[in-house]
């Protein structure tokens, strides 16, 4: 065939067309991505000053303010998700990986942390709301850190069982092959051996619900003043940022670019820490 | 994994000890309307300075204060839309009024100064029904003479959730229109029949959104319009005579409220009579329990509203809310807060 | 063997006994605790299952099957159906897909094949890191930046210019204002398009370099590979990956309530104002009592069995390409 044949021109035509709409797509759908963070920067830096860190939320019609209360609230509810989160998920990984072949129950397990991990967050806080506040009486941290617990769990969970699937098996059966029991190889030589990934799975969990605000609208609510009591409504970032968001006040809407951009740079931050330090010691 | 549990040690004894310093908690939590929000959150601030005691207010809207205090997560509810006498009996609530204002339509329309404008109550109701459907429409036009209304599609604005500010709103509506009482009525949450009526959470949502989009019209508390510099509208009251909307105004319209008439207190001060009054003009109440289950939060909720009675009325008048007088207060404690048992 | 030996024998003999023993228990302790929590996910997921009918089961009971294609949500009547928040959501997560999906495509497909190398794997992480964003942001880029900009430069001159035909002219009618589940449904699609684009690149490198380098090696043009080796050989992933991304849509609750406008009725026009399921549940729960409650539950049942079902067959999809990598 002569490059000068009409099906070759045909077939180089397409060719062209076809990467050239891709091109243009990929640049369309990048510029806007990049736009996108361009606002969220360009706004949240514009917005943020240190008062922000030393002081509370203001009232509608005050001046200045900061969110010193929401991002003290949402350190608790997330440090105590992760308290709670890290040995459940973790034991529950293990269980999947060392014991989940001879399981029935094992695949079943498998299949609905993956849906759970999908599950639109705000029915979660329906649910939470139903057991945790309405037959307590209150709003609580506690019941926005079972919230995010439940979305935090699977995602523990599937990256530990699949980090520890990573460790050779020669490692495990030389563990037993110098008479260790089966509880002592799972954790201290497979667990031990895929632990950077499994701190990857936890740094990712965290980053996921740091930015979910759905789950803590009907559990934590909200609170304007700083408190550091769990059993009451505490104030956090995003119920603080979709209230003030949809304001008309000037210094809310201010404050709600800044909480966003802090959001998305612990997010980001905890993605790229994971990252780097995935790469560095993978057990391959 | 020694790292890590010293770690999680030592992030649970942190999280233990903060649980200890209670000091800066607050013990009062009420939640509802968004109408008196502004008030209440100054009154807040400043009662916080007094006496250390905090007040954590969340305007989730007056069906959400209702909600939250008939399930007993709250101290108090706030609601606009006042509650019946047989409803409270039957909920064991007491209910009072802590302060009034004014529901202005406000709208976006370039060129034009707050309070220029006018519109009659028949009017507003045809905007809100869809039947008048853009700013240059011969009704609006010949309310306002010698003005260049723009040829401009209205977007009506309504609360997206249950509210207080909507129940007086369509109060209001029902009053002055046959067809709008017909059709929609008056309630917290309605079917709003505009085609192209949009939604916002609380009046902050409505305040924002007429912000947002050009040709708006909606209803909001004159607080919010008057931080925000809102564009109102002047409107025609019973007497006929054009008013625009401050605390004078609403003050009128509340001057001859009978307030024992009702159980529960819960008049309509809607379309008053009065040269001077504002058509729209309400009370916010509270509904609290006669038995608390927590004695010492209702106790403190009531010592607040005790206290923004007495020291709340130069706040109160700043945002053109208007206080109650101290005849009405000084019979709240007496014949209602007397009901409460603690 | 001297009687001293024999009992030391025995003594160690026991000691090894014991200390299996101890093992044994140990071994089974490890095993139920790690089984027990590893059944809490199982006992979660039934929970919630379980409240949700529960507290929707009233609904039911009042409304029967009508509830789902009812068009109406009368809180003062106490008159409830899905339809509206169901159609709204539907929409979105629609518009969404068909905006994001052949974006996301050229993304992947820049990435696997036109890529030079040092700008693949940057770009790469670059898109993994947008897909983390929390989902407020994007709603709140919708509410202050696109929704103007939509309504000035798309909606109005769409508008003007299509309001005076005969039969589509309805269509485009209604107030301008930026939002609406148009509104809503493109920025749905700012926000599942890094997603999409990331499970699309993911599964496009599965493909063996050999079959792609045997067609190249035949003289087929990149876009050819791409479509005749590429796309076939990945078909069930790439599907699954669209469908996790529309799983991801139809959930989604900050994106969608800030653009969409909020108004509990069909939409009649392009431009008109709708809502969604999770929007409805957003603004309406702290609020909602007896039969009201009941049916926000009902609606919330009714979203979870549409992402499960959704994302049941996604996954179903990606295990089978999966098990088709080993070539």
């Amino acid at each position: 065939m002569t490059p000068s044949s009409p099906l070759y021109r045909r077939r180089r035509l397409t060719n062209w067309i076809g990467l050239g709409l891709s091109m243009t797509a990929m640049a369309l759908g990048l510029a806007v991505l990049f736009w996108i963070l361009y606002v969220l920067f360009a706004n949240g830096f514009a917005a943020l000053e240190w008062s922000m860190f030393t002081h509370d939320t203001p009232a509608p019609g005050s001046e200045g303010g900061g969110l010193r209360n929401a991002i003290v609230g949402s350190l608790m509810i997330v440090g105590l998700t992760v308290l709670v989160s890290t040995p459940i998920g973790i034991l529950a990984g293990v269980y999947l990986c060392e014991y989940g072949d001879e399981s029935r129950t094992a695949a079943l397990t498998r299949f609905v942390t993956d849906l759970m991990l999908s599950a639109p967050s705000i029915v979660l806080g329906l649910f939470v709301y139903a057991i945790a506040v309405a037959t307590v009486g209150r709003f609580s941290g506690y019941a926005g850190s079972l919230a995010l617990s439940l979305i935090a769990i699977p995602v523990v969970m599937r990256t530990t069982e699949n980090m520890l699937r990573l460790v050779p098996g020669s490692l495990r059966e030389a563990a037993f092959a110098l008479g260790a029991p089966r509880w002592k190889v799972a954790s201290m030589v497979t667990l031990r051996a895929a632990r950077s990934g499994v701190m990857t799975g936890l740094l990712l969990a965290i980053a996921r619900i740091s930015g979910e605000t759905a789950p803590l609208l009907f559990t934590a609510l909200n609170n304007q003043f700083f408190s550091t009591r769990m059993d009451s409504p505490m104030a956090n970032l995003p119920v603080v940022i979709f209230q003030f968001a949809m304001s008309p006040y000037d210094n809310w809407v201010r404050l709600a670019w800044a909480g966003a951009l802090l959001i998305t740079l612990t997010v980001l931050g905890l993605n790229i820490v994971a990252r780097v330090f995935f790469r560095d010691r993978s057990p391959r | 994994m020694n790292g890590k549990r010293h770690f999680l040690k030592s992030l649970a004894a942190l999280a233990l000890s903060a649980s200890a310093l209670n000091a800066w908690a607050a013990d009062i939590t009420g939640a509802g309307a968004t109408f008196p929000f502004p008030i209440y959150a100054k009154w807040a601030e400043a009662y916080k300075a007094a006496s250390g005691v905090g007040l954590n207010y969340q305007s989730i809207g007056s069906s959400g204060g209702i909600r939250q205090i008939r399930a007993k997560t709250v101290t108090f509810g706030a609601t606009d839309a006042p509650l019946k006498g047989d409803e409270l009996d039957k909920d064991g609530l007491i209910q009072f009024p802590a302060i009034i204002g004014g529901t202005v339509p406000v709208i976006n329309l370039d060129g034009f100064k707050p309070g220029e404008l006018r519109i009659t109550g028949t009017v507003l109701a045809d905007i809100y029904l869809g039947v008048i459907k853009n700013w240059n429409d011969p009704q609006l036009v010949a309310l306002n003479p010698g003005k260049n209304l723009p040829n401009q599609a209205i977007t009506v604005v309504h609360r997206a959730d249950g509210s207080g500010t909507t129940f007086n709103f369509t109060d209001y509506l029902s009053t002055v229109s046959k067809t709008w009482a017909e059709k929609v009525g008056k309630n917290a949450a309605v079917k709003w029949p505009a085609d192209t009526s949009v939604g916002g959470k609380g009046n902050e949502g409505v305040a924002a959104n007429v912000n947002r989009v050009k040709g708006a019209i909606g209803y909001v508390e004159y607080a919010y319009v008057k931080k925000n510099n809102m564009n109102f509208l002047q409107m025609q009251n019973a007497d006929g005579k054009y008013v625009s909307p401050d605390d004078l105004t609403f003050a009128a319209a509340a001057a001859g409220a009978d307030w024992f008439a009702v159980p529960g207190m819960g008049i309509s001060m809607v379309n008053a009579k009065g040269a001077t009054a504002w058509p729209i003009s309400t009370a916010s109440f509270i509904l609290m329990y006669k038995e608390p289950g927590d004695k010492a939060a209702s106790q403190n909720a009531l010592k607040f509203f005790d206290w923004a009675f007495k020291n709340g009325r130069k706040m109160a008048e700043e945002l053109d809310y208007v206080p109650l007088p101290d005849a009405l207060t000084q019979q709240i404690r007496q014949r209602v807060w007397s009901q409460i048992k603690h | 063997m001297s009687p001293a030996q024999d009992s030391a024998t025995r003594s160690t003999a026991k000691e090894v006994l014991s200390i299996a023993r101890q093992q044994r228990l140990q071994d089974f302790l490890f095993h139920r605790v790690t089984q027990f929590f590893s059944l809490l996910v199982l006992v979660a997921l039934l929970g919630i299952m379980g409240s949700l009918v529960y507290n929707a089961w009233p609904t039911f009971e009042a409304m029967g099957g009508r509830f789902f294609w009812h068009v109406e949500w009368d809180i003062v009547n106490e008159d409830f159906g899905a339809a509206i928040a169901v159609i709204g959501t539907l929409l979105s997560a629609s518009i969404a897909l068909l905006l994001a999906v052949p974006l996301a495509f050229g993304v992947a497909v820049f990435l696997t094949e036109t890529c030079p190398p040092w700008l693949r794997r940057p770009l790469g992480t670059a898109i993994e890191l947008l897909a983390a964003v929390p989902s407020i942001i994007y709603g709140m880029f919708g509410l202050f930046v696109f929704a103007p900009l939509f309504a000035d430069y798309v909606q109005m001159p769409l508008k003007s210019l299509m309001s005076g035909m005969p039969l589509v002219g309805s269509l485009f009618g209604g107030a301008t204002n930026g939002m609406g589940i148009l509104a809503a449904g493109i920025v749905l699609a700012f926000m599942v398009l890094p997603f999409i684009a990331a499970v699309m690149r993911d599964v496009f490198e599965i493909t063996p370099a050999i079959l792609r380098e045997s067609a190249y090696g035949l003289g087929c043009t990149t876009w050819e590979v791409v479509r005749e080796v590429v796309l076939p050989y990945t078909q069930k992933g790439v599907v699954g990956g669209i469908m996790l991304g529309l799983g991801r849509a139809l959930g989604e609750t900050m994106a969608v309530t800030f653009v969409i406008g909020n108004a509990n009725r069909l939409p009649t026009s392009v431009f008109s104002p709708g809502t969604s399921i999770a929007s409805v549940l957003a603004n309406e729960f702290g609020e909602a009592q007896g039969l009201h409650f009941s049916a926000l539950f009902a609606l919330g049942l009714l979203l979870f069995i549409i992402t499960f079902v959704v994302l049941a067959a996604a996954k179903t999809l990606i295990l089978r390409a999966e098990k088709a990598k080993g070539l």
